[in-house]
């Protein structure tokens, strides 16, 4: 990405973590005043980079990150020319989250909204606990991803590890690859037109629009563990 | 809970400074491990027939010279004594066993923390970057490394606690994570004659691997055993003679990361720390998956 | 062993049963099993006929040692009291001086639990907000996220990070005045949330992204770090949103309490909430509240102990909860060393729970007041642990609100009266030889003289006795153990 007069370039390893985060944080939420794009360089693996941030702000990374980055992100675009460590964008709201690079355990662990988009592999829990936000990760993701996942979509155009959507509730899962096995209450369901269109949707989101929808399987809940057999009240 | 960090030279560059590699690398683990550290190192080997012992004070002002001349009137040959803080590494010349033997009749005020012909094994209570300055680490230079920073979970806060464990002749045990049934796992290893010093549960993993080496099995089918007779949760990372070798627990919940370029492979809790070591930019790196054990070697000249 | 019935008729009202059961005890000498006695046939029986765990709400109800094993030593001759009304018994504490830039100033030392909207109804969590503000104090959200009524009405509002997530956004965070990480809780330590589907409104769905109407299932393990090294790194994420403003405190289920309080401070925590087994809950199973976790007496001790050893006692704050009743006991858990403690079955009581006046409801519901415990069911009479509207609409937020603020203001007063008594101008004054313990379990578990020796069960104390036993009695002191003449 060209530098330009616009850009505010951070170098981590002489500014610290608390007055980056703070500086970004200080930002009004529409954007009205800059500078809306940042580029940070030298992260060295720190945690808790662009964490946090309110605003639609373009912000690019130039190396590895940490656990945390982009944690509870609104509104933003976090790009990150690297990999990322545990828990990628998690709980994010809005905005779009990319890695060029492999993300660790727990990427999109209980994001709310907005789409994450993992150009290599995602490892272990990739979009644990989900809550309605939208994962592609274009390589593989490792055992137990979308373990206990609620709501929102998971696209993965590798394979997937073992126990793929173990307890998982309404979230549905797209795998073009094989997967290794599925988790508890975890089925194969059909890709009928409506999955095909959203498939393709997201596809195209993350810049994977000429993957063809109909290379990938679907998964969702047999919605077998939604209620207990119990009742104490009248039963006895 | 913990911070563990693993490197392996492939070029003499990296050979030459391995010590200073391993400072950055245990500095960059000191938050999550703040109580004690600890390093193995691998290098300047003892000729066959001869062996190294490091030992440990608690005082700073032990006289260790004495115990050159006392080697060589006990086993003749050469004797060469290498201080480091309040360690020192004995070169002399017997097979390990038989020096193990003796310094504990002759010096039992004196803690023997490794054996073997390579390894050399350091570790101490305090902050890990004060560690790594009170011992001088930079200033070694060695073959492959493994470094530990502690944050002690259920037991006491000693070095005798601190990690590596040796659990044999240039073996050495690292762990991040929590196990569950080290109780019993040690009640059954103690009968089985192997000796432990503290409550902890890193401990009983190093005798568990030793107890199984002792009775055969290689170094992989040792830490496949992990997998079926320790509960818990755990990154172990294992130093031989010849390299190290890397085991996650099937859940795999404590992180670990591996990287690898022309001139090193390294391990970590944190990629922070192999993003200390020169071309870690275009490294490969990737994760240990759960269950499955990897395993570096040198090959023998 | 079945006997025959000589009266001949058959008794129908619920007073003649009663007598009629007493009658035939006595008649027949019957004996209850103290192993399987009623309770434990009913549950057996149960078990049989459902095929799942029992699960209730409340806390453990079995008898554990408790603060009630401990007895102030007020003033007498060698130590002065201070007047009441006029001379100063101050219970101010603040929490949060570690790190956090914008630490909370309590006028009480007490705070109001974590408890979720989901498990509460809407208006209970109003009425909580509404109290403790009265009288100063913060509440804690729950297992559910931030309600709109629990933020306008709680002046210090302390925001949970569950391992759920349920309802967790950066904007609540912001808007908390404090943040607790949940490790666990003191019923349940090592278990996770749960709601049964009849409590899963619409609104508490919408809340935690569920279907409405499935049972919530629960995750014991927080999504994204397992351990204290990656606590840490969480602690310094949550830190890093908030611009290192707020309080971070990390709560634990007593189980390991002088490893976890150390743990918790080396993973960076502000203040540290220690819940006793005796913590209650909306829900969980009745074997996890009664078997698992240590009571609160022992485990103030050993988290003051952690902090001590540390030197970090009163810098980094405690609060203890789990069974806290009466000003005595508020008294005592900050005898013991803590900063302040924290009520939740307490305050449910305090709004209504359990009341007499629904008695004839608690009796359909196969229940009788003082004695409901059925948080999961969703059907409370009172309107406070339920989602039903037409029965939270009996519940009054104003009025329940009010009732807190009055048992609130009485649990101070109490303490401030205790704390008078032994001479102290500030209840944190009040220290471990304020008091002596009633029992050997309590002197051996506290550390605390067995009244009417000056020795406390420990085997500290026993290598003590035994040296000074051993040595010739030198300036004629009097030896541990020894009664006074």
């Amino acid at each position: 990405m060209a530098v330009d007069a616009q850009t505010e370039v951070v170098d981590l390893s002489m500014t610290s973590l608390r007055e980056l985060n703070q500086r970004l944080h200080g930002l009004p939420a529409d954007a009205s005043s800059g500078p809306v794009r940042w580029r940070i360089v030298k992260p060295s693996g720190g945690h808790a980079i662009a964490c946090g941030l309110d605003a639609p702000l373009e912000v690019e990374i130039d190396g590895h990150v940490g656990y945390y980055c982009a944690g509870m992100n609104k509104q933003a675009t976090v790009r990150v020319h690297g990999n990322a460590g545990v828990g990628l964008a998690e709980n994010i709201m809005s905005g779009l989250v990319v890695v060029d690079g492999n993300a660790s355990q727990a990427a999109g662990a209980t994001a709310r909204g907005g789409l994450i988009v993992i150009e290599g592999d995602a490892s272990a829990r990739c979009g644990i606990s989900l809550k309605g936000g939208d994962i592609v990760v274009k390589g593989s993701v490792g055992h137990m991803s979308a373990f206990m996942a609620q709501t929102g979509r998971i696209v993965v155009l590798g394979d997937a590890g073992e126990a793929l959507g173990d307890s998982l509730y309404e979230v549905r899962i797209y795998v073009r690859g094989s997967v290794k096995s599925l988790g508890a209450d975890c089925i194969e369901k059909d890709v009928r037109d409506e999955h095909a269109a959203e498939l393709r949707e997201l596809l195209e989101a993350a810049g994977a629009g000429d993957a063809d929808p109909s290379g990938f399987r679907r998964y969702g809940s047999a919605r077998r563990l939604y209620n207990f057999n119990v009742d104490h009240a009248g039963e006895y | 809970m913990c911070g563990i960090v693993g490197l392996f030279a492939k070029a003499p560059a990296i050979e030459q400074a391995l010590g200073r590699h391993v400072h950055d690398m245990l500095v960059q683990m000191n938050d999550r491990g703040p109580d004690s550290a600890g390093v193995a190192i691998y290098r300047d080997p003892a000729p066959p027939g001869s062996c190294k012992l490091t030992l440990q004070h608690p005082d700073d002002a032990y006289a260790w010279e004495p115990l050159c001349a006392e080697a060589l009137e006990e086993f003749g040959g050469e004797a060469r004594i290498d201080r480091r803080a309040n360690h020192a590494v004995l070169h002399l010349d017997a097979i390990a066993e038989t020096a193990e033997e003796w310094v504990g009749r002759a010096h039992p005020e004196l803690r023997l923390m490794s054996a073997g012909a390579v390894i050399e094994l350091y570790k101490e209570v305090g902050l890990p970057r004060l560690f790594a300055e009170r011992f001088r680490l930079a200033d070694l230079a060695g073959s492959h490394a493994l470094g530990h920073t502690r944050m002690a979970t259920e037991s006491r806060v000693t070095t005798d606690g601190s990690h590596p464990f040796s659990t044999g002749l240039d073996l050495c045990l690292v762990h991040n994570g929590s196990l569950s049934n080290h109780n019993r796992v040690r009640e059954r290893l103690r009968r089985e004659g192997i000796v432990f010093r503290t409550e902890n549960d890193t401990e009983v993993a190093a005798g568990y691997l030793t107890w199984r080496l002792r009775e055969g099995a290689s170094l992989v089918e040792a830490l496949e055993g992990c997998l079926t007779d320790l509960d818990g949760f755990y990154t172990f990372a294992v130093g031989t003679a010849d390299g190290f070798a890397v085991l996650r627990d099937p859940i795999a919940c404590k992180p670990a990361v591996m990287a690898e370029t022309d001139d090193w492979v390294a391990m970590a809790s944190e990629y922070r720390a192999i993003a200390t070591l020169p071309g870690a930019d275009d490294a490969r790196i990737w994760e240990p998956e759960p269950a499955t054990v990897y395993s570096w070697e040198r090959e023998l000249v | 062993m079945a006997h025959s019935d000589t009266t001949g008729t058959t008794p129908d009202t619920t007073r003649d049963r009663l007598s009629d059961i007493v009658g035939r005890v006595a008649r027949h000498g019957l004996r209850e099993s103290a192993l399987f006695d009623r309770a434990t046939i009913h549950e057996i029986q149960r078990a049989a006929s459902e095929g799942i765990y029992d699960i209730r709400g409340f806390g453990a109800k079995r008898r554990v040692p408790h603060f009630d094993d401990l007895l102030f030593l007020g003033a007498s001759v060698s130590r002065y009291p201070l007047e009441g009304y006029r001379e100063r018994c101050d219970t101010n504490v603040t929490l949060g001086t570690r790190y956090a830039s914008e630490p909370i100033e309590l006028k009480i030392p007490i705070t109001i639990a974590g408890m979720s909207f989901g498990a509460l109804s809407a208006p209970a969590k109003e009425a909580l907000g509404r109290g403790a503000s009265e009288v100063g104090t913060s509440t804690t959200t729950g297992d559910g996220g931030m309600t709109e009524e629990e933020r306008g009405h709680s002046d210090t509002l302390v925001y949970q990070v569950l391992p759920s997530r349920y309802g967790m956004n950066p904007d609540d965070l912001r808007r908390a005045d404090a943040i607790e990480v949940v490790v666990g809780q003191g019923a349940k330590p090592g278990g996770g949330g749960m709601l049964l589907g009849h409590k899963i409104s619409d609104r508490v769905a919408a809340m935690r992204n569920l279907p409405k109407g499935i049972d919530q299932r629960s995750a014991c393990r927080h999504p994204d770090w397992t351990g204290p090294d990656d606590l840490e790194i969480k602690i310094h994420e949550l830190r890093e949103i908030t611009d290192w403003r707020k309080p971070i405190y990390v709560k634990v289920g007593a189980t390991r309490t002088y490893y976890d309080v150390q743990l918790a401070v080396k993973a960076g925590a502000d203040v540290i909430v220690v819940d006793g087994m005796q913590g209650g809950t909306a829900a969980t199973q009745d074997v996890f509240i009664e078997h698992v976790g240590i009571p609160t007496l022992p485990a103030v001790g050993l988290a003051v102990q952690a902090l001590q050893e540390l030197d970090m006692h009163r810098k980094v704050q405690l609060i203890v909860s789990g069974g806290i009743r009466s000003g005595a006991d508020v008294a005592k858990a900050l005898a013991l060393g803590a900063d302040a403690v924290s009520i939740g079955v307490a305050a449910l009581i305090a709004l209504g729970d359990n009341s007499p006046e629904f008695d004839d409801e608690y009796a359909k519901l196969g229940s009788a007041a003082g004695f409901y415990d059925d948080y999961q069911a969703g059907r409370d009479p009172t309107g406070i642990s339920t989602q039903d509207d037409a029965l939270a609409a009996r519940f009054d937020p104003i009025l329940g609100g009010r009732r807190l603020a009055n048992y609130l203001r009485v649990l101070t007063l109490e303490a401030q009266t205790l704390a008078r008594a032994c001479g102290k101008s500030h209840v944190h004054n009040l220290e471990p030889e304020d008091m002596v313990a009633l029992t050997l379990e309590a002197s051996a578990i506290t550390g605390i003289p067995l009244v009417g020796t000056n020795f406390a069960f420990r085997p500290e104390s026993f290598a003590k006795a035994v040296l000074e036993a051993l040595t010739p009695a030198a300036n004629g002191r009097i030896p541990e153990g020894t009664r006074r003449p």
